[in-house]
């Protein structure tokens, strides 16, 4: 982590509005190099929402989203996704009629090139690169071990390895930075531990950066480096998961206002 | 040969698009047989001797006499001529259908309006083809040009109404495109759209599919002429029937492979989750424009080859039942899957030949079958029923055969939508793979 350096990934003073309703309110935060960076907060606190600001799904009505310094407001999603910015959903987005294989394969499509005609006469340029992606992306069903599902449509798999096929889809995209909206939700004990050493292994052994969103708590003290707190829209703390837990504040989000005040007064 | 049918030793393997040794060979011999159809091969059509005293047998005679005694009827069209035309009618179909079939099967994009496009092919194909005269507009260019270029002009057009037909999806866009085809039927009733379609009702001579270099007199390929070519005798019809089948091939491989390939993938995630595909960097708007654009290519070639094999091109052919046809297709067969618009181009091209084969054959027969059916119908429902006769009508069939092919194909729609919405194609794949496990059950 080089704090010194242009973070990876920065917002500034982003606010997010729905009419009258302000959903992300005067948000900054950066995610540095190789860091997993946690969102935390209640329902409907606005953590998908920063989510979609970062694709570009929904564009922000105030501040700045900076991509290695550069300001990528009002870009395409599908540009974002070229730079090297992959996602996963809350709610399962796979392509239900597709193949798993055919799933990771469009994951992997910002990183092909060639054109529909090249594709239309097959033999030559597209049938080699096709080729080489489906290699690239049997390392990352390797990887994953989904391999049995391999040649499965999605919508037949069940919902664990959904979310795996999910995560294969967009590591396919070989992305720099992976937004992972809560991975493990409604997933049991042993899933939620596969995903840790899943997550965990993407971030050393590739060395991808990710910003997690996740409402399982043990899951994120555990694995994040960093935890940003939202509440209403409004960060009401960022630090190690060791200072965050004793924020006031968060108690207070979290547990109520008298329970902060118990703490402060039990830990003085 | 048969093999582990599910061992794939290379990814190169895995990818082709018959990728065993079984499929390469059946597909070899599929083509060469469809090749071989349009000539008389005395081996199979010839009857078979000795086989007489089948036709004298009392119930199932018949139905020998039918097949055995005049030649097996499901290849009976071998060097019939009555049968090459609905034969070659497949083809140019299943051009147009492998071209919806990209747009609405993969790219999930409901269109109506395929049969406008492929009229605007059409009048393209005769405004480039044919002759110029004082009422009629043309160029009389060679075949190189107007082919091709009844596909770009309809491509150019479909670029032209894609921007609004992109940012509709479902119903709204079935709508749109429904509009296209009455757009289309009167384009080709005003004063310049009578130059180049010629007039109403009467339609206009289409050009020739003769392959020349340029205007010469001597085509370099005579397609429409009975005539020699390499060491065989070959009527016109019979070399029709090869152009198009080349042209079907060339076309059903250039669909398979975009579908397969790293363009249809991106349709397949549009047609499944836009957003999420978009967020997953495939440009909705680029691959919606691109997903209009070859199925507009396929049917304005399509829509050229269907106004030269009827040899004049009429306004009034590409209406909304040509559209609908196409949605019958694709239903039938299998939306989405090359080979299941292939066979359902085939099978709702020829069920009307079928049904016409048994009425002519039931009303041949002077057994009392299609008789007392037709009496029965006639003088206990007579008052009922309403009108029955018009001059189509089969002698002992209440309904022509005309009518009985539409309640077929609303029967049929229906039908396959409850119990097989895979179509065709998917009974096919049920049956491959209770094959493939046979004896075992699981």
């Amino acid at each position: 982590m080089s704090e010194s350096g242009t973070p990876l990934l920065e917002l500034s003073e982003v606010t997010l509005r729905f009419g009258g309703v302000t959903a992300i309110n005067d948000v900054s935060f950066s995610v540095a190099d190789k860091e997993l960076f946690a969102i935390i907060g209640p329902n409907g606190a606005g953590k998908t929402s920063i989510f979609n600001t970062i694709s570009q799904v929904y564009r922000p009505q105030e501040g700045d989203i900076r991509w290695r310094g550069d300001s990528i407001m009002g870009t395409r999603p599908d540009r974002i996704a070229k730079l090297g910015i992959a996602r996963t959903f809350q709610n399962i987005e796979l392509f239900p009629q597709m193949t798993v294989i055919d799933n990771l394969l469009t994951g992997h499509h910002v990183r092909m090139q060639r054109s529909w005609l090249a594709g239309a006469l097959w033999f030559g340029p597209a049938k080699a690169e096709e080729i080489a992606s489906r290699r690239k992306v049997e390392d990352i069903i390797d990887f994953l071990e989904i391999g049995r599902w391999r040649k499965h449509p999605v919508a037949l798999l069940p919902y664990g390895f959904q979310k795996r096929v999910e995560l294969g889809r967009a590591l396919a995209m070989e992305p720099e930075l992976l937004l992972l909206d809560e991975p493990v939700a409604g997933m049991n004990l042993e899933e939620t531990e596969d995903m840790a050493r899943f997550i965990l292994d993407i971030q050393r052994e590739l060395g991808i950066s990710m910003v997690l969103v996740e409402h399982d708590m043990g899951l994120v003290m555990d694995i994040a480096d960093r935890v940003m707190v939202l509440d209403f829209g409004t960060k009401i703390a960022e630090g190690t998961p060791a200072e965050v837990q004793n924020d006031p504040a968060v108690i207070a989000a979290y547990l109520g206002s008298e329970f902060a005040s118990t703490s402060e007064a039990s830990k003085t | 040969m048969f093999g582990r049918p599910n061992l794939y030793t290379s990814y190169e393997q895995e990818s082709q698009i018959f990728s065993t040794w079984t499929q390469k060979v059946l597909a070899a011999f599929g083509i060469l047989l469809l090749f071989l159809l349009p000539f008389d091969i005395p081996a199979i059509t010839t009857k078979i001797p000795g086989t007489g005293w089948l036709a004298d047998i009392p119930v199932l005679g018949r139905v020998f006499s039918w097949s055995i005694g005049d030649g097996i009827p499901l290849v009976r069209f071998l060097g019939d001529a009555d049968w090459l035309r609905p034969m070659t009618t497949v083809f140019m179909l299943a051009i147009a259908a492998l071209g919806l079939n990209i747009l609405s099967g993969v790219a999930g994009q409901v269109s109506l309006g395929h049969a406008f496009f492929m009229g605007v092919g059409a009048c393209t194909g005769v405004f480039l083809g044919g002759e110029s005269s004082e009422a009629l507009y043309g160029l009389g260019l060679p075949i190189w040009i107007w082919l091709p270029g009844a596909g770009i002009a309809a491509v150019l057009i479909g670029i032209i109404v894609s921007p609004v037909a992109v940012k509709l999806r479902g119903l709204y866009l079935a709508i749109v495109t429904l509009g296209l085809v009455f757009v289309g039927i009167h384009l080709g009733n005003t004063s310049w759209g009578r130059k180049i379609a010629g007039p109403p009702a009467l339609g206009r001579k289409y050009p020739e599919l003769d392959i020349r270099l340029w205007k010469e007199e001597d085509p370099l390929i005579n397609v429409s002429d009975d005539g020699r070519w390499l060491w065989f005798d070959v009527t016109d019809a019979q070399k029709r029937y090869l152009l198009y089948l080349v042209l079907a091939i060339a076309f059903a491989f250039v669909a398979k492979n975009i579908i397969r390939s790293r363009t249809g993938r991106a349709l397949q995630a549009i047609r499944d989750r836009d957003i999420a595909a978009e967020v997953m960097g495939v440009p909705e708007f680029k691959y919606k424009l691109i997903a209009f654009a070859i199925s507009s290519f396929f049917a304005g070639v399509a829509g050229a080859l269907f106004a030269a094999l009827s040899g004049q091109i009429l306004a009034e052919a590409f209406g909304l039942f040509l559209s609908v046809e196409f949605i019958a297709i694709l239903l039938i067969g299998g939306a989405g899957t090359t080979s299941g618009t292939l066979i359902g181009t085939f099978f709702v091209v020829m069920i009307p030949q079928f049904v016409e084969e048994i009425t002519k054959w039931l009303d041949k027969s002077e057994g009392p079958i299609g008789g007392t059916v037709g009496e029965l119908i006639l003088t206990d429902g007579s008052g009922d029923l309403g009108v029955i006769n018009t001059s189509t009508v089969t002698p002992g069939w209440t309904l022509s055969v005309f009518d009985w092919n539409i309640v077929l194909f609303g029967v049929l729609i229906i039908v396959f939508l409850i119990v097989e919405p895979l179509g065709l194609f998917g009974i096919w794949v049920k049956v491959r793979n209770y094959w493939k496990r046979w004896p075992f059950s699981y």
